[in-house]
């Protein structure tokens, strides 16, 4: 354990750093970084997932399904009553990209739970054994991708990439300008509208961009709290096992229902997109 | 915390995963689920039709019972009556022949004895007349009183 560890500032700074690498020489390109740990973790999650459902989609048989496959089923089920509850159009991608986002996204969560130094403890260990590095302390790794900016922003993203893709399939493009230009304000006299129009686009394009925007940091900034919680409780020493034990059972609560409101706003979102007013 | 090249390898992978998933994941796993709910809801459909068709079944079995229960009742009904009637009119006829065999011997009886009645008179009568004979021989003939002795008879 090298010296900076011992103080709280540095124990948690730790912590709190990904493992990066570099992809250019420049030191000053901070762009051109990969955060090594979040893409393992989530993508590792996201094949767990993809292996957990495939394989039970490949068993998933008319006779009377196993327990495990009951369990898959409900989650599935469950998705589904949400998807068509909020969602009146017809799509064959809402429906699996709800999924992914509730299961990728809670599975994700659910590392919060593992004991913050275990892994990085293991990985430590192992780093030094395998002569990469010559301390513990030099292996930097956040198990949990989604207290990773990163990796929310990369699904807000993407849900907002659907949001105007379905926005302009279904009302076109000029219907999609309209939308953006011609509310909430409108007045008749043409003058009076072309005046308009700037205000009115500016409240649309903050309300449009908000969605992205509100997604990735609400779910960052929910697990990266918890998740600094969790290390200023296991930086407390003998007393953290009380405690830790109470924030993990109300954490359990934390890590179902971001994973939850994700999905349900995807949906939200994209059936607002998806609807001609 | 800075946002770099990771959000576009995440980006990538969460277009993979939901692509994946679109593919080969929810399809199947769906169309499974629906599959067997439709499934279930035929299997109850059809519960609930053979329990209607059983109950069918029970009314009338216990109506067919209850109108051969009936007819039995009918039948042995039947039966005693036919039973009574038939001792009835044996009893009947029973009588009637005693009562023929009883007047017949009566009649018997009474033209026996009226055959006796006639022989016994017949003899009284001849042998009144023999009587008479050895009487009148000495002194009249037995045509010149035969009228007397016809009358006797008739008396007798």
């Amino acid at each position: 354990m090298a010296a900076e560890e011992q103080t709280l500032q540095g124990y948690i700074k730790h912590h709190l750093t990904n493992g990066q690498v570099a992809l250019t020489d420049d030191p000053t390109n901070t762009f051109m970084v990969l955060n090594v740990d979040t893409l393992a973790w989530s993508i590792g999650l996201g094949l767990i997932f993809l292996w957990i459902f495939k394989g039970a989609a490949n068993k998933a048989t008319l006779g009377v399904p196993g327990k495990w496959q009951c369990l898959i089923e409900m989650v599935v089920e469950f998705v589904d009553q949400n998807v068509k509850d909020t969602f009146h159009g017809k799509s064959r991608l809402i429906a699996p990209l709800a999924l992914t986002i509730f299961v990728w996204v809670f599975l994700m969560n659910l590392m919060d739970l593992i004991p913050v130094d275990f892994l990085p403890w293991i990985a430590g260990q192992v780093g030094v054994a395998s002569g990469a590095v010559e301390s513990s302390h030099d292996i930097y790794m956040k198990v949990v991708p989604t207290t990773d900016l990163n990796l929310t922003a990369a699904l807000a993203l993407g849900v907002f990439a659907l949001i105007i893709f379905y926005s302009i399939r279904v009302k076109g493009v000029m219907g999609f300008v309209k939308e953006l230009t011609l509310n909430p304000f409108s007045a008749k006299n043409p003058v009076l509208q072309a005046l308009l129009i700037p205000i009115n686009f500016v409240m649309e394009a903050i309300t449009l961009i908000a969605r992205p925007i509100s997604l990735s940091l609400r779910l960052f900034g929910n697990l990266y709290a918890g998740e600094l919680i969790f290390i200023l409780i296991a930086a407390i020493g003998l007393f953290q096992l009380p405690l830790h034990f109470v924030w993990a059972v109300f954490h359990i609560l934390v890590i179902v229902l971001q994973a939850f409101i994700f999905m349900m706003l995807t949906i939200v979102y994209l059936s607002l997109a998806s609807t001609d007013h | 915390m800075n946002i770099n090249a990771t959000l576009i390898g995440e980006l990538i992978a969460f277009i993979v995963f939901v692509w994946f998933c679109m593919k080969y994941v929810w399809p199947p796993l769906n169309g499974a689920i629906e599959e067997r709910q439709k499934k279930i809801e035929d299997g109850l459909a059809a519960s609930d039709q053979a329990e209607k068709d059983l109950q069918l079944a029970r009314d009338k079995a216990t109506a067919q019972l209850k109108e051969a229960k009936s007819q039995a009742a009918e039948i042995i009904e039947q039966a005693k009556k036919r039973a009574t009637q038939v001792v009835d009119e044996e009893t009947q006829r029973g009588h009637e022949e005693r009562e023929n065999i009883i007047a017949q011997g009566h009649s018997e009886i009474e033209a026996e004895r009226n055959r006796v009645k006639e022989d016994l008179r017949k003899q009284v009568a001849s042998l009144a007349i023999i009587g008479a004979e050895k009487i009148i021989e000495r002194e009249i003939n037995e045509a010149a009183h035969s009228d007397i002795v016809e009358k006797l008879v008739a008396e007798l």
